[in-house]
């Protein structure tokens, strides 16, 4: 199991479409990826948890993955965060 | 609406323009949802009738995409993109079918889930967020409509003369309103920045959203103004108000109309110092709309996007075949191709490279640098634009040059790359002009000695104000620091632009700096050849070149260089004369 705390650093935060790239990316895996923020729990493959855990700029989220491919799924997701999702 | 006349209603603008026309209303489509009890021995057939709809919709919004990408940019089909995502939703899904398990009809179901979702989103306190749950009720809609069968009002007997008013339009409404020519729109619901609004910003159809009632209020057929600068729409106007409007409208016409007869006027001040306007492009479909603009060249093809969509790096074959659509119908107008300017994370996400996480990109191993580090990439790319530089007429640009030693490698590989293709008996233009970009602010400290072996420099003014300043561009916490008129940057820009005139080579500027009319007069007055801007700016800027005396700029940039306090920039700048 991987975890990983990323702060959303693109200006309007994880909207509509970054929200779309993260779970068309993560449907890419075989690993389960789940994200954290506050107490809420979504699963990053389904579109609607992401968008509503409204992570607008700034916010702290933890993503706790599963599975066989985890390392390149983490990468994958730090790679979509650290090009701010090419705003 | 009995003989009640000049009925304000007040909303949010969501794109600009005036329109006066005729009322065409698309009913909300309203279902019967009653809740039916279903036997067990058919609950697997109606899981199945849900699942056929969700495909119809699915098959639905992929053609919608297709069309979306026809007449807009992908930026708005990522609209729809992100509907097909919430089709595709496994919990939203499970959360239906674990209904229809339990005896309840698929539309109730549907119903049911839709409901809990859009809940969740209301709960949420930023607007943006919160407005998203419009994505998720016109997807739900859409579903429903292919269970019941029931067809929607066809937007067919629209005409140019109409104004649609709707509860909500969905982006496929609003694309095909858009194959229609209509005059504007109108909604119930909707903010500044749900879908609907951008996608009118994209087509410039003027258009009010938010009105909470308008569509229980109109009637088709209804006379209405529709006033997207304001935010407001009046109903039923007396002859009075839409003569005043017509007057607006003629105004705003008669400004758009003028912009577009400067397309073939040349870009020359008012004492006959001329200039060239060229546009950036990303992508081979823009290249009609930039003619269409009136740009003589493009000054920055950046070519990041052909690695962007794609899975692996892209071949020679993917290089070439994008550059001679772009360089055959710009002929024979120049483009300017820019090598990749990518950093090697994108790569490394893309899973072609291994490198390692870079804490800071804007300083890491980017553009030319990882260019040079992983020749193949570019070894590729400069065989695409050799060989179609024999198709039409190209100049090559490197980016974040940031000395001559860079300068000096990768011209080393271009000079191999053109002795392969000799061998090979492949044809390209052996004048190709070679230049850079100047955004590293070493490279322009020392441009005196670069000019010497480029034929041509850009000025890539974002990168250069983010270096020159220390300011990253995308961190809000500092964003206002961020100030092309800084006295540095004013310096950084003149003295890049005389020693390049000493060297007899051109300077090209292609950052926002170029597009932005407000810059316009300083940079003429400092000596730019070239502007290369975004296609829509080309006319704006066009007319203030037109306007304004190359004598008076040149005069007024001299002064502001003496300036160290923006203070006193600032002053200069509002004595300019736009005649």
């Amino acid at each position: 199991m991987k975890e990983k705390v990323i702060v959303v650093s693109n200006k309007m935060g994880l909207h509509a479409r970054p929200a779309a790239m993260l779970v068309q990316t993560m449907t890419r895996y075989q690993s389960t990826v789940k994200i954290l923020k506050d107490d809420f729990e979504v699963d990053a493959k389904n579109i609607m948890g992401v968008m509503t855990l409204a992570a607008g700029h700034g916010s702290e989220l933890k993503f706790i993955i599963n599975g066989p491919d985890e390392n390149e799924t983490l990468f994958a997701i730090e790679g979509l965060f650290k090009s701010n999702f090419s705003e | 609406m009995f003989n009640r006349r000049n009925i304000v209603f007040k909303g949010i603008a969501a794109s600009p323009g005036i329109a006066v026309g005729n009322v065409f209303l698309l009913e909300v489509d309203d279902f019967c949802l009653i809740h039916k009890e279903i036997p067990i021995n058919i609950r697997e057939a109606e899981k199945k009738r849900l699942n056929d709809a969700i495909e119809k919709t699915k098959a639905e919004l992929k053609i919608t995409y297709d069309k979306i990408n026809e007449v807009l940019d992908k930026n708005y089909a990522q609209i729809v993109n992100v509907h097909l995502l919430i089709l595709a939703d496994s919990s939203m899904r499970k959360d239906i079918d674990k209904l229809i398990e339990s005896g309840v009809n698929a539309e109730y179901a549907l119903f049911k889930v839709i409901d809990k979702i859009i809940r969740s989103f209301e709960a949420i306190e930023d607007d943006y967020f919160r407005e998203r749950k419009l994505d998720v009720q016109d997807v739900g809609k859409k579903i429903l409509s292919n269970l019941v069968g029931k067809q929607k009002k066809t937007i067919a007997s629209l005409d140019k003369d109409s104004i649609v008013i709707a509860h909500n339009l969905t982006p496929t409404d609003t694309v095909s309103i858009r194959e229609k020519l209509v005059k504007g729109f109108a909604t119930d619901i909707g903010g500044k920045t749900s879908h609907t609004a951008i996608i009118a910003q994209g087509l410039e159809i003027p258009s009010v959203v938010g009105l909470k009632v308008i569509s229980s209020q109109a009637r088709t057929g209804d006379v209405i103004i529709i006033n997207g600068d304001k935010g407001e729409i009046i109903l039923n106007p007396t002859p009075e108000v839409i003569a005043e409007y017509k007057r607006e409208y003629d105004i705003q016409f008669a400004k758009k109309k003028e912009l577009e007869k400067l397309k073939n006027l040349p870009a020359e001040t008012i004492d006959n110092h001329k200039v060239l306007i060229y546009a950036n492009v990303d992508n081979p479909d823009e290249v009609q709309s930039i003619l269409k603009n009136g740009a003589t060249g493009i000054g920055l093809y950046r070519t990041e996007y052909i690695f962007f969509t794609r899975k692996a790096i892209p071949s020679e074959k993917d290089h070439l075949e994008k550059y001679l659509q772009v360089v055959k119908k710009m002929s024979p107008y120049p483009t300017v191709i820019r090598t990749v300017d990518l950093g090697g994370d994108k790569l490394a996400k893309m899973g072609l490279l291994n490198i390692e996480h870079e804490e800071n990109p804007f300083l890491g191993l980017r553009a030319i640098r990882l260019c040079l580090k992983y020749p193949k990439i570019f070894i590729d790319q400069l065989r695409g634009i050799l060989k179609a530089s024999a198709y039409g007429k190209i100049r090559l640009m490197y980016p974040m040059i940031s000395g001559l030693g860079e300068l000096r490698d990768a011209n080393k590989i271009l000079e191999k790359v053109k002795q392969d293709l000799r061998k090979e008996h492949v044809e390209f233009d052996e004048d190709m002009e070679i230049g850079t970009m100047i955004e590293v602010p070493s490279a322009a400290m020392i441009i005196d000695a670069i000019a010497k072996e480029v034929d041509f420099v850009s000025i890539g003014t974002n990168d250069l104000i983010q270096y020159v300043l220390a300011i990253d561009r995308v961190n809000e916490n500092v964003a206002n620091l961020y100030d092309p008129l800084h006295p540095a940057i004013l310096r950084y820009i003149k003295k890049i632009i005389d020693e390049s005139h000493n060297a007899g080579i051109s300077v090209s500027m292609c950052g926002e700096m170029a597009g932005d009319p407000y810059y316009t007069p300083i940079l003429i007055g400092f000596g730019l050849d070239e502007f290369s801007v975004s296609s829509i700016q080309i006319s704006k800027v066009k007319k203030v070149i037109r306007s304004i005396y190359f004598a008076d700029v040149k005069r007024a940039a001299e002064e502001m260089l003496k300036c160290s306090d923006r203070n006193e920039i600032l002053k200069i700048m509002t004595t300019i004369q736009i005649h």
